[in-house]
Parts: structure tokens; sequence; C-alpha cells
């Protein structure tokens, strides 16, 4: 912190230097966060051996065979095929039913809807580890237990919700004229709202489905505790590791990097959406 | 349903809940209002004093439960009188 | 905007309405049940009144792990907010570098959490990671494993590498939303860099800044997964924070009416430090509107 400090009074103080300042600081901060990434990728491409008998900070021995372990063998890969289906299914739920809900608090005023949209937010609020037990329960009873739609349904408990803030936040921007316009020239609601209306907010639909994508990825208490086999997430799946025979940290760090994969690909296509995205809603 | 372990107690609470719920929107769609500022200086409606009046009644049961331990019922009597406060003052 | 009254938008927000009844209030309803009563599992239960929440209000355990969690949310905000702002106001405004840069650091939000927990358990080693190994060549002594200022270090600089940018990312998309022109202003009246960023540029973050810190609160106080990778809430208690403790009891040992009558506690806590923040962001947004 106390170097921090410095840089921020030098940014203040001299102006002229104000590009190379801002180099360093963003360069130092970025190190911060590449560096326990790259030491788990570095791990990755390790043998067993050399992880344990020597200490190198890159792999010298290079070798594959952690990703080769992972990625011919069904019990882990098919980890992120489940993964990928439960997030992708709630992100379209979420999106799909936070879209006119957000219209609507956008647009109207009507009977509680600032109740509604703050119990709509507590929901966002509540830990997962709360709700852990019931939901076991609940979708036990109604047989949906160890399904990948139970997963999705589960996480909407927080994207929706947030979604819905998003989408709020986006639709506000758009001035109120053009939904009369269109109500004038004869479009009915549904078309309005699909032909003319989400391409309007298009950087926000993917900023919000951005963020459901990402929470619902991220997520592991819930999507544990709701499945055992068929729909079991990768991030459950690494705890095989762990045998009698000692840690197997290099398929462990191998099984990390490849669910950063999805992610970073994520956001690689975004990021043109998500500048502007930001840029342009209150978000 | 057997899994959610309903008893009476916890049923007629959620009746209650309910049942206030109904009213203040029966309420609202009678008596119309505009929101006022009182002494939090914020703006309320009689469906966000229910709110402040439903959770502090929550704080001032564990309170009571915490500090006093016994008669929990009499807390239900500071409730009252805490709710009549927030739909005087606030 | 002056917005339409038009009580059918009900309509719109019923799909929504109907999700999270589902996955929100039924579970709810059934965790108050089991908080009023004692089960010895197969679904027989027991009504047992107040007693949980007398056990609880009583035992040095909750109020030791809310205390922890109390501690640990407001070190990480004191932390993650000013250097959020601080990393936003140092970015670059466009071109390629400022993608570069949004790229890196939405990383680490997009790694699953129980494996941010695994990278700096690994990181932290000893014999195997960077951090540790360079700590003990140091002459550093460092064991978040044994150690209670390591564990705590440890953790809050794993949430600090793990969030920062989130603040860091909500606060340059305020700084985006300000025109040229008041820099231009601003330059013009020779303003110094403290003014400039305490009457232009914090004001347009006021917003955006609220709702950083609403989100960072929430879920840091709601953590669970990543300090459980890396400490499992010890040494001893150190780090067993209102989550891990939670679920500890409901799952660990399967206690269904403290889990749930804890859960109920924490929800309230939860619920009431949210409206504050909520009351006053809405608030905040009308003075200025």
């Amino acid at each position: 912190m106390a170097d921090m400090t410095v840089n921020q009074s030098a940014v203040r103080s001299k102006p002229a230097v104000n590009v190379n300042t801002r180099a360093i600081v963003m360069g130092l901060y970025l190190v911060f966060l590449i560096l326990p990434i790259y030491w788990l990728v570095n791990m990755s491409l390790k043998t067993n051996t050399e992880i344990l008998s020597s200490f190198s900070l890159w792999p010298r021995d290079l070798t594959f065979q952690n990703y080769a372990t992972i990625l011919t063998d069904p019990s882990w890969y098919m980890g992120y095929v489940n993964s990928l289906i439960y997030v992708v299914m709630n992100t379209l739920i979420s999106i799909v039913v936070a879209l006119p809900a957000a219209y609507a608090f956008s647009r109207y005023s009507f009977m509680g809807d600032k109740h509604l949209f703050f119990w709509l937010l507590t929901n966002r609020m509540a830990p997962p580890a709360v709700f852990a037990l019931p939901f076991f329960q609940l979708y036990s009873s109604v047989g949906l237990f160890d399904t990948h739609i139970a997963v999705a349904l589960a996480h909407c408990l927080f994207n929706v919700p947030l979604a819905v803030w998003i989408l709020e936040g986006f639709m506000r921007g758009v001035p109120k004229e053009i939904d009369e316009t269109a109500y004038i020239d004869g479009y009915s609601f549904g078309r309005f709202f699909i032909k003319i209306f989400i391409p309007l907010i298009a950087s926000g639909v993917g900023v919000a489905a951005f963020f459901c994508f990402m929470f619902s990825w991220v997520e592991l208490l819930l999507s544990r505790t709701l499945t055992s086999v068929v729909a079991k997430p990768i991030a459950a799946t690494m705890t095989r590791t762990v045998s009698a025979s000692g840690m197997d940290w290099g398929v462990l760090a191998a099984a990390g990097v490849l669910t950063i994969v999805p992610g970073a690909l994520v956001i690689y296509f975004v990021r043109n959406y998500i500048a502007k995205g930001f840029a342009l809603g209150r978000v | 349903m057997a899994w959610m372990a309903w008893t009476w107690q916890t049923a007629a609470f959620f009746g209650i809940i309910a049942a206030l719920l109904i009213t203040f929107t029966v309420l609202a769609i009678k008596f119309p209002e505009t929101p006022r500022t009182g002494v939090l200086r914020i703006e309320t409606t009689r469906g966000d004093r229910l709110f402040i009046t439903l959770l502090g009644s929550a704080f001032i049961n564990l309170a009571w439960l915490g500090l006093v331990g016994e008669n929990q019922p009499y807390a239900l009597g500071v409730c009252l009188v805490y709710a009549f406060a927030v739909f005087r003052w606030v | 905007m002056e917005k339409t009254v038009n009580q059918k938008a009900w309509f719109l927000v019923l799909p929504v309405l109907l999700l999270v009844a589902f996955s929100a209030v039924i579970p709810l309803m059934t965790v108050v049940n089991y908080a009023f009563q004692d089960t010895f599992g197969n679904n027989v239960f027991f009504w047992a009144g107040l007693t949980w929440f007398e056990e609880l209000i009583e035992s040095d355990r909750m109020w030791a792990a809310l205390g922890r969690q109390a501690i640990f949310s407001a070190i990480i905000l004191a932390i993650e907010v000013p250097l959020g702002i601080f990393v936003a106001l140092n970015m670059p405004k466009k071109g390629f570098w400022a993608s570069f840069c949004l790229v890196l650091m939405s990383l680490p939000l997009l790694i699953p959490w129980n494996v941010v927990g695994t990278i700096w358990q690994i990181f932290g080693r000893v014999d195997i990671g960077l951090l540790g190994y360079t700590l003990d060549k140091l002459g550093i002594s460092y064991n978040y494993t044994q150690d209670f200022y390591a564990a705590w270090i440890t953790v809050i600089v794993m949430d600090v590498w793990h969030w920062t940018s989130l603040v860091a990312l909500l606060a340059y998309a305020g700084l985006q939303s300000i025109p040229d022109a008041y820099y231009q202003a601003a330059k013009i009246d020779q303003a110094s860099r403290w003014n400039v960023f305490r009457y232009i540029e914090l004001p347009k973050m006021a917003g955006v800044l609220m709702i950083a810190i609403l989100l960072r609160f929430m879920d840091s106080f709601m953590i669970y997964t990543e300090p459980f990778v890396v400490t499992g809430g010890g040494p001893g208690n150190a780090t067993t924070f209102l989550s891990i403790d939670l679920v500890k009891m409901a799952l660990g040992q399967f206690d269904l009416g403290p889990a749930a009558a804890f859960s109920l506690m924490y929800f309230l806590v939860i619920l009431l430090i949210s409206w504050v923040f909520y009351t006053v962001m809405t608030n905040l947004d009308k003075r200025e509107g």
C-alpha cells in the first residue's frame, strides 16, 4: 500500500510523466493478477516428480501428460460438458425472463414496483449456504435432483435479479419516444420488443449475459449440492485428485487451467462489447 | 410437501405475513397515498413502513431472547409499540 | 424519465416472480420451518420452539463467526474500493491497451471459486508455490495452515486479487461516461489533479461505486468456497467465516434445526445491511437527478 500512495501523489504533482506512471501502475497490477495464474499453468506442464523434487520458474521437463489424462477420460471431461450445459441453460433462462421484467421496471410504475425490485435484490444477497439444504430437498422431491436443469434453476436465484438490475439500467438510457413512435407506427408490443428494442440494447444484453455466465460458471456450493453423477460439474470433479497416494498436483493444476479457458474465451469474444457496454449503461 | 416439515405455528406465521401483504395491497389500491419524509429523512410509503416494522420486529425478538431470555410474548408487545412509532413518525 | 402508471406491467414481471418464488420463497419457508424443530432424520420432526435461537444467541460460536465476518468484510472493502478506483484512474482510455487491460482484469472474475482457492493454496505453499517459496527463502516464516496472521493475510490477498478488478471495471465504466469537455474545462481552470478527482470524477462514479460496494459487501459477507479450499476455516477457527460455519453445521453435522436458525439470523443481518445500503443508494440517485 505504501508505494501505491507514493505513485498516486506522483501522478498528481507531475502530470508531465502521467503516461509513464500509468503504465507502471497498470503493469504492476496486471503482474499481480497474472502471476498466480502463470504459476498454475507452469505446474500443469510439469510432471509430479518435477513439481515435488525441484523448484523452477518454468517447466524443465515439459509434459502434456496432465492434459492428456483429463481429455481422454470421460469421467473428467464430462465435468466440463456438464458445467457448460447448465451455465448456458441458466444464462438463457435468466436473460429471457429478465428482459420483459426489466422493461416493466424501466418504463412503468405499478403497484409495489419498488418493493418488488428490492425483494429481487435480496435474493441476489442471500448466501447460497442458506439455501443449499432446502434446495437439495426441493429438487429431490420434484425429481430433478442430479439434472442440469436443477442447477440452472437454482442459479437463477442470484442471476435473474442481477440480469434485471443490469438490463434495467441499460433500458433506462433508451428514450421513451422510441417506444411511442413504434406503437403509433402500428407495431404490437411483442414485435416492437424483439425487432426494435432488443437490438437497441444489444450491448446491455451482452453485458448481462456475460455476468450471468460468469456467476453461474464460478459457483460451486449449489452445483455440488444438487448433483451427484450425471450432472456433476467440473469443480466437484476436481476433488478426485486427492487420493490415498497423495495429491496429484499436475492433474489438479491442468484441470484448473482448463476451467479458466471457457471464461477467457468468453471475455475475448465480448471484449469490445464490455468496453462499450460498460461505457453506455449505468451497469 | 412432507419434506417442508410444516407446523401449524409456522404456517400461522406465514399466514399472518401474507394477510398483512394483502391488506396493505388493498389499502394501497383503495386509498392511494403520496410518500412522506419522516424522522429518518427518507421517503416512505405504507409498504416501506411495514417492511421496517417487520424487519425491526425480528431483531427486537432476537434481542429480547438474548437479553431477557424469558416471557417471549412480551417482546411482541414491544414490537407493537415499535410498529406504532414507525407508522407514526418514520 | 417520467414513468407511466400501468398496472398491466405486472404481467411482464410475472415470469421473474414465479421463477424466483420457486427458487427462493419455498426454500426460505422450509428454512423457517426447520428452525423451530428438531429432527433425528427420516423426516420426523419435533417442535423445538425457540430453543435453537436461544442456544445460538448465547453461544460464542456464532458471535465469533459474525465478528470474523464483519472484520473480513470491512478489511476487504477498505482495500478493494480505493485500490479499484486507483486502478480505474490509471487504465488506458481507449485503443488496444484498453481492451488488453479489460481482458486481463476480467480473468480472475471468471475463474471458478474453488479453482481460485486451489491457485492460492498452491501459490502459498512453501515447498511448491512461488509466493511461499520466495517468502521462505527471504527468511520470512510463512505458513497459512498453521499461523493465524499468515492465514488471514493469504485469504485477504486472495480476495483482493480475485475481486478488485470488479470494482475497477465498474469505476472505469463510470469514468468513461464523463465527457471530455469536463476535463478541458478543468484544464482551463487549472484545477489540481485532486480537485479534478474530487469534483468531477468522484461524483460521476458515485452511482456505480455504490453498486460496486454493495456487490462486494454482499459477496464478501457470504464468502465460502475460496477460504474453505485454502484454509478449511483454520488454523483452529481463525478463518471460519459465517458461511463456512453454517455449512459445517448443516451438511457436516446434519444439525438441521440449529443450521436453519443460523441461516435465518444470517439472512436477517444481510437483509438489514442491504436495506440500509439500498436506501442510501436510491436517495443519492434522487438527489442527483
